[in-house]
């Protein structure tokens, strides 16, 4: 079998498709360079998976999607999600490109930008060319590659020094033209002693057409900046996820990833946070559920460079009906990350025989002066607690809920935005079909 | 209807093994029944067999609440009916409130849209709460999740208190209990009391029997019930222990389904 990348695209196309975009000429080099990287380059090897067997060239082309000028015109599928977003900042990306830019007005003239990555490439261009795809490096595999090849739309968020942005930013990302290439690049900077929430949405149609998203995020704290990234990932079973998270950060920074894995279709998520300063912490929460015949992956990884860096990852997932997930954990704590302390723990709960959910936590100290620790665990819901439910006249099918509920419970509940837990509450329930 | 509760020839076995080996028993509303009995004489089985748990398997014999057949139900359905069961090990559930429990469970008993409001529920919870001198925390803490044996203990009563089931089983409800706790167990048991509910205290002590005092005292071994009698059944095995039943029986090993 073949593990060759067909090339969705040729350098001509691509290098063409950069000049209508007036991209300036590192872009446009960037990405040719890019794009012969991906055809040498190898897969990703995933830990007990064979991505090799994954529907993952549906690239489609670039399409223009038409802009929206007021959030009422937006498609059926995510109107729920910007519903009463008029005055805050919000971006939406629509297959290819983003439809809708909005940033609040306060945040704008405290020197904020939050804009489409297009957009940033030429108006915020040395910034942009410092930072993009030195976390997500193009030369890694050919899915990384493909990425800094094609991405499109993509949002750029840049918080100045000292600045607290109170209220978060959010991004809404869809594809719903299976023809489009789908590819954001999301590009957050924490600046100094800056704070930001970022909260994002991936979201499909109703094609049943295959579409692959291939995304990358990289996010950078500098010195004392406390970033929260949440994101929940819902689309269709004809999207394939591929999404590469990752975080570089300075000293004293802090990184909250909050991800939701509700994806209906074949997901590899890989969230990275790479402690490289002193006292910086990093804690990641990842609630998954797996339905249908689903096959996940999902990596949480801490690297710790820093002395007296901090990581804490949790990830809970339940599967059920046939789903299968692999979920590694990698702690790592390199040579003179002296007073480091890394912990995880991954969780799974499966609902059905057929459903498959293993837990691989990887602990890899290069350093004597150190704590770190970690907790897996796989099982079935317990029969002797639905007995306790059922006995106190709790019907099965209720029981059975309160149980997974109350398995994602602990982490749901510590999500620090409302609007977000409970809209990732309703997620989940229409993910377990209850 | 007055409540009625009839066991006969109960007989249940556990992985193959037979515990329970003809149980008749007859309570009414306003009784208190207790069955002592050593350690390993089916005691727990009885109740276990009685609740529905999954692993035991009821071979023959029938139990009737008011007419129907109890055997014939789910566990759920057991409970909607009126049976409660105080277990000796109740499970610990992550996650799960103990009020969003106790709701879910007084809202399984009503008709959609009839769901009890929230302020009467906690109302009626924080009442109960106080009766058993519980930390009102406990209400949002997760179910049993780091309860002490006896902060279970307390929460099964709690439930009794808020579900009002008909025929109440307390499966060694006063192990592991201190005198205080006994005596606060108790009293909500006694506060519960009443002509149309009927009560089958489970203990192979004397003690909780002097707070709350049964009609009717059962002695169980080798899986059957080998001795009935009243209070003063009760009185004279603490005072003497087992042995002379044993020996006015003729019983040398007491215990069911023990490897030798």
């Amino acid at each position: 079998m073949t593990t060759q990348t067909i090339l969705p695209v040729n350098a001509e196309g691509l290098s063409q498709l950069s000049k209508q975009r007036q991209e300036p000429t590192w872009l446009t080099e960037n990405r040719l360079k890019a794009l012969e990287l991906a055809a040498s380059l190898k897969l990703p090897v995933l830990e007990k998976m064979r991505i090799e067997r994954w529907d993952i060239q549906n690239y489609g082309s670039s399409k223009e999607s038409g802009s929206i000028a007021s959030l009422t015109e937006v498609p059926a599928s995510i109107q729920e999600l910007v519903k009463d977003q008029e005055s805050g900042s919000l971006i939406i990306q629509r297959n290819s490109g983003v439809v809708y830019t909005k940033l609040a007005a306060e945040l704008s003239e405290q020197g904020v930008i939050f804009t489409d990555l297009q957009t940033a490439v030429k108006e915020h261009e040395e910034l942009v060319k410092t930072y993009l795809h030195t976390a997500v490096k193009a030369d890694e595999h050919s899915v990384a590659a493909l990425h800094a090849a094609l991405w499109n739309g993509g949002i750029f968020l840049y918080v100045p020094k000292n600045v607290e942005v109170k209220v978060p930013l959010q991004a809404v990302l869809l594809t719903d033209d299976e023809e489009a290439t789908f590819a954001p690049h999301i590009l957050i900077i924490a600046d100094t002693n800056s704070t930001v929430t970022y909260v994002d949405n991936y979201v499909s149609g109703d094609s049943s057409k295959a579409v692959t998203h291939n995304g990358a995020v990289e996010i950078f704290a500098k010195s004392g900046a406390k970033v929260r990234y949440a994101t929940i990932h819902q689309m269709g079973t004809n999207v394939t996820d591929l999404s590469y998270r990752r975080a570089i950060i300075d000293n004293d920074a802090s990184m909250e990833w909050i991800v939701g894995e509700m994806n209906s279709g074949d997901t590899m998520s890989d969230t990275h946070t790479i402690l490289k300063g002193n006292g910086s912490t990093s804690d990641s929460k990842i609630i998954a559920v797996g339905s249908g015949s689903q096959k996940l992956n999902y990596t949480t990884r801490a690297n710790h460079f820093g002395k007296s860096s901090e990581s804490q990852m949790i990830t809970r997932a339940v599967m059920r009906e046939e789903a299968q997930a692999i979920i590694n954990g990698i702690t790592k704590i390199e040579h003179g990350a002296t007073k480091s302390d890394g912990q995880q723990t991954e969780k799974v709960l499966m609902l059905s025989p057929k459903a498959r959910g293993d837990a691989n936590p990887i602990l890899l100290i290069d350093e004597d002066d150190v704590k770190a620790g970690h907790a897996a665990s796989v099982g079935q819901v317990n029969q002797e607690q639905i007995y306790y439910l059922m006995s106190r006249g709790i019907s099965r099918e209720v029981a059975e809920s309160l149980i997974i509920y109350g398995f994602l419970a602990p982490v749901v509940s510590q999500i620090p935005l409302e609007g977000l837990q409970k809209q990732l509450q309703a997620v989940i329930e229409g993910k377990l079909g209850q | 209807m007055a409540t009625h509760f009839t066991i006969e020839g109960l007989k249940a076995e556990i992985e193959g093994k037979e515990i329970l080996k003809g149980i008749n028993l007859e309570m009414k509303g306003g009784e208190i029944h207790a069955i002592m009995g050593p350690n390993g004489t089916g005691k727990s089985t009885l109740a276990s067999a009685l609740m529905g748990h999954p692993k035991y398997e009821v071979t023959e014999g029938s139990v009737t609440l008011n007419g129907e057949d109890v055997l014939d139900m789910a566990v759920d359905e057991r409970a909607r009916a009126g049976l409660f069961l105080a277990m000796q090990y109740p499970s610990e559930i992550t996650g799960v409130t103990n009020s969003d429990f106790l709701r879910s469970a007084i809202n399984a008993r009503r008709e959609e849209g009839q769901e009890i409001s929230l302020i009467r529920f906690i109302r009626q919870l924080e009442t109960k709460m106080k009766e058993l001198d519980m930390n009102p925390e406990f209400a949002h803490r997760y179910l049993n999740e780091g309860f002490s044996g006896g902060e279970k203990k307390r929460n099964e009563i709690l439930q009794m208190m808020m579900i009002e089931p008909n025929i109440v089983v307390l499966d060694e409800i006063d192990s592991g209990l201190d005198i205080d706790a006994l005596k606060i167990v108790a009293s909500g048991v006694n506060a519960m009391r009443s002509e149309d509910r009927g009560f089958l205290i489970i203990t192979h002590y004397q003690r909780l029997l002097n707070y709350v005092k049964p009609d009717f005292v059962h002695v169980m071994m080798q899986g059957r019930i080998v001795k009935s009698g009243g209070p003063e059944l009760a009185e004279r095995l603490e005072a003497e222990g087992y042995d002379w039943v044993k020996e006015e029986l003729g019983i040398e090993d007491e215990t069911v389904g023990q490897e030798a």
